[in-house]
């Protein structure tokens, strides 16, 4: 039992750190630092970045184009990206459709799909939750119905982030008759966007940016090979993606970097008597956040060393995602504390990229409350926080 | 980074396991409690045997020379049975003083504490101090050769028991100074040491201890005379991390039975695990003691790697165990019901145990404002 580096990690941090500080376009890190929003373009163009060095892949097997790299050398990495303030992968292809292809799908379809992903040259999205079916996931309606070597899909998918984006969607849908079991009738399908049928609507979230959307499908035909695995098997396979997405969403080294900026902030800003971090009130929220993410991180590094002796991601990865949030919002709200009134005012043009004018506030003090609007979404999304207690009671504790 | 264990680990965990699952099951540990007996003589012999009380001390005095992770390894097995006999009063904190500051001649007694032959207690709190270990008002004044000791020392783990006590006393300086502080080996049956024997929440010794004039020899010192703080910091940092694990053992078997329980409990026609406003407060206890896991293995590894950054660490498990720590002793109780709050259960030993282990060598709180001192 240890926590040191061996010569060859230390090397290997290093050669990260370097490859960062060359690679890393400025014009991106800047903003990630600053926590403004970044554009398509901004993950694009780093993605391809790091497929030609060979690390966009970070979890898939070597052969598939993974950097079959040990859990030390990936914390090392997200730690490295963190602090440099390169952008987090954008998940829904490389975290969450590739895994379910490698594993499920068939030679034709990994040689289709898995390269554009590997290399950035499709943007996919996420069609699983419904008006009708969030928590209840297997409750969904949209309908896929055989007619020939198609499947003629009908129905709405929500909450579907960056879909304006995508050009491929992955979904779930059900392809049994009526009396088939909820769980027994659900189907893994991919889905070009650009088949006629789909209409893509936006909705504008609290911080009044678009960020999830509607998608609509009306009669779109998608050829059967599109279909992962076997029919009615969509659920099994959906549920194995679920606990790859949980490992990711605890998003400890990010938390981490922005707790240190946190502090310094905390130092600067003024509370008429002093800085806020004399004060014993904000003291105590904020040491509560950094032991919690203290204790986070080794709950991290647990389930990957777990992993790493070749067991799958467990129901505790539920735990990754319960304090992950959690602790991701109690930060946001001390960002709060920090902007003070300055967290009042609702300038959001100020800090798109082709903002010219004056800025409201210090810094980026009037985007810490849209990002804390925004962020209540960590403890919903993903399965709520509610679900994951139901898969500790469930899978773990046997209730 | 490597979260494993060693094979020496994984052995002594085992043999510790077997134990206390085949030997120290509740009854016979209650028969201890409710005797007149300051701990079952019977198992310290066998813990000296097994080598148990042999795990941190060097190769070179005589010991296995393990470190923080495999007294972790012992500390959370014990705290699975909530086992009373008085480990950490010998083994880490006498014993871990003796190591750290004694002599040649001194460190001969560790031989004696290996081999559970005798019984050694620390004496360093008092009424005022609290948790601040260098308030110290207990005076070791010079006489002739040697010292003149004078004072009182309050909640003295093992003290009931012991034969000899290591002391932590004032040579110079007033009472709130870090400097001036020295460590002496005290005979418990010395002239001017008396006691006032009782025990502890959860059936373990202690005591009151006075010293009236007892005079010292001038080789009875530990260590440097008025520069003790370093040594006693350290050691109690390493006894802090032991009661971590102890409680880490203790809330895991805690959760264990309430998740048991509720299976087996039937009300309004159901078993009450059944309920959701039950189930969702004891998924909230699993990832506590997930969390109280992770900070644990953190403190250990963490001070094995780097001695400077050990306090720190370990006063942050402290602080975090000890919060997860209260909450599943009282969320034990409370999705038990009545039954918990009985002498009769478990449950309730393991609540106080939980909440004893809590207020030892610093309290939450303490340990949050030690953190935040700290650089």
């Amino acid at each position: 039992m240890n926590i040191d580096f061996s010569p060859e990690e230390k090397a290997f941090e290093a050669e990260v750190q370097q490859f960062l500080a060359d690679k890393l376009p400025k014009e991106i890190s800047e903003k990630i630092l600053a926590g403004t929003p970044t554009s398509k373009d901004d993950h694009v163009r780093w993605q391809k970045i790091l497929a030609e060095q060979g690390w966009a892949a970070v979890n898939w097997p070597v052969e598939y184009g993974g950097t079959g790299w040990t859990p030390t050398q990936k914390y090392i990495w997200a730690n490295e990206c963190a602090k440099a303030g390169a952008p987090d992968v954008v998940p829904f292809g490389m975290k969450m459709v590739a895994p379910v292809i490698y594993t499920y799908g068939n030679e034709e379809q990994k040689q289709r799909f898995l390269p554009d992903i590997l290399n950035s040259n499709v943007w996919w999205c996420q069609g699983y939750s419904e008006p009708n079916a969030g928590s209840d996931l297997a409750s969904l309606k949209t309908t896929a119905v055989r007619d020939g070597d198609h499947y003629v899909i009908n129905g709405t998918k929500t909450w579907t982030t960056l879909g304006h984006y995508a050009d491929w969607i992955f979904c779930l849908v059900r392809t049994g008759d009526a009396n088939t079991k909820n769980q027994e009738a659900i189907s893994f399908v991919l889905v070009d966007m650009d088949d006629p049928g789909i209409t893509v609507s936006p909705i504008i979230t609290l911080d009044g940016h678009r960020e999830v959307n509607e998608i609509h499908f009306d009669n779109v035909r998608v050829p059967v090979e599109n279909r992962i695995g076997e029919e009615g098997k969509g659920w099994t396979y959906a549920k194995v993606l679920l606990t790859h997405e949980r490992t990711g969403i605890a998003r400890v080294a990010h938390s981490k970097v922005r707790l240190e900026k946190l502090k310094r902030l905390a130092a600067e800003a003024s509370t008429g008597l002093g800085s806020l971090a004399e004060d014993s009130r904000f003291q105590a929220k904020l040491l509560d956040a950094e032991i919690e993410l203290q204790a986070l991180e080794f709950t991290e590094l647990r389930t990957l060393a777990a992993v790493s002796t070749g067991k799958a991601p467990g129901p505790e990865s539920s735990i990754l995602k319960i304090k992950g949030t959690e602790v991701a919002q109690a930060i946001d709200e001390l960002y709060m504390d920090v902007a003070g009134y300055y967290s009042l005012p609702f300038v959001k043009e100020q800090f798109m990229p082709e903002y010219e004018g004056e800025h409201v506030g210090p810094g980026t003090a009037a985007n810490t409350a849209p990002k804390y609007f925004n962020n209540r979404k960590a403890s919903i999304y993903g399965g709520s926080n509610e679900i994951q207690k139901n898969i500790i009671c469930k899978a773990v504790l046997g209730l | 980074m490597d979260f494993s264990l060693s094979q020496e680990q994984q052995m002594l965990q085992d043999s510790v396991a077997k134990f206390v699952q085949n030997d120290y099951d509740f009854d016979t540990r209650m028969a201890t409690v409710n005797s007149d007996a300051n701990f079952n003589q019977d198992f310290w012999n066998l813990f000296a045997e097994l080598g148990w009380l042999m795990v941190p001390f060097s190769e070179e005095d005589g010991g296995m020379g393990g470190g923080a992770a495999d007294v972790m390894v012992l500390m959370e097995e014990f705290g699975k049975g909530m086992l009373m006999e008085p480990y950490l009063a010998n083994v880490i904190l006498a014993g871990g003083l003796l190591a750290k500051c004694g002599n040649e001649s001194q460190k001969a007694n560790l031989a004696e504490i290996m081999a559970g032959q005798q019984q050694w207690a620390f004496a360093y709190t008092e009424a005022d101090s609290r948790y601040c270990l260098h308030k110290v008002s207990c005076q070791a004044e010079k006489a002739g050769d040697g010292f003149k000791l004078n004072g009182q020392k309050s909640v003295v783990f093992n003290g009931a028991a012991a034969d000899h006590f290591v002391v932590l006393a004032r040579t110079s300086g007033d009472s709130a100074d870090e400097n001036g502080l020295s460590l002496f080996h005290v005979d418990a049956n010395a002239e001017g040491v008396s006691r006032k024997a009782y025990k502890l929440q959860d059936g373990s010794n202690a005591a009151e201890v006075s010293f009236n004039n007892v005079a010292l020899a001038a080789d009875s010192v530990l260590g440097e005379e008025g520069n003790a703080l370093a040594s006693v910091e350290a050691v109690i940092d390493q006894a802090t991390l032991a009661v971590c694990a102890e409680a880490v053992g203790a809330m895991g078997v805690s959760l264990e039975k309430t998740v048991e329980y509720t299976k087996t409990r039937v009300q309004f026609g159901v078993p009450i695990s059944k309920f959701q406003a039950l189930q969702h407060r004891m998924a909230d206890m699993f990832v506590e003691h997930q969390q109280a896991k992770s900070m644990l293995l953190r403190a250990v590894m963490l001070s094995e790697q780097d001695p400077a950054a050990a306090a720190k660490a370990i006063s942050a498990a402290k602080y975090r165990i000890g919060t997860a720590a209260r909450n599943i002793g009282q969320e034990s109780v409370q999705i038990h019901g009545g039954i918990a709050v009985t002498d009769e259960l478990d449950v309730g030993h393991y609540f106080k145990r939980l909440t004893m282990l809590e207020m030892m060598f610093g309290n939450s709180d303490y340990h949050a404002q030690r953190y935040q001192a700290l650089a």
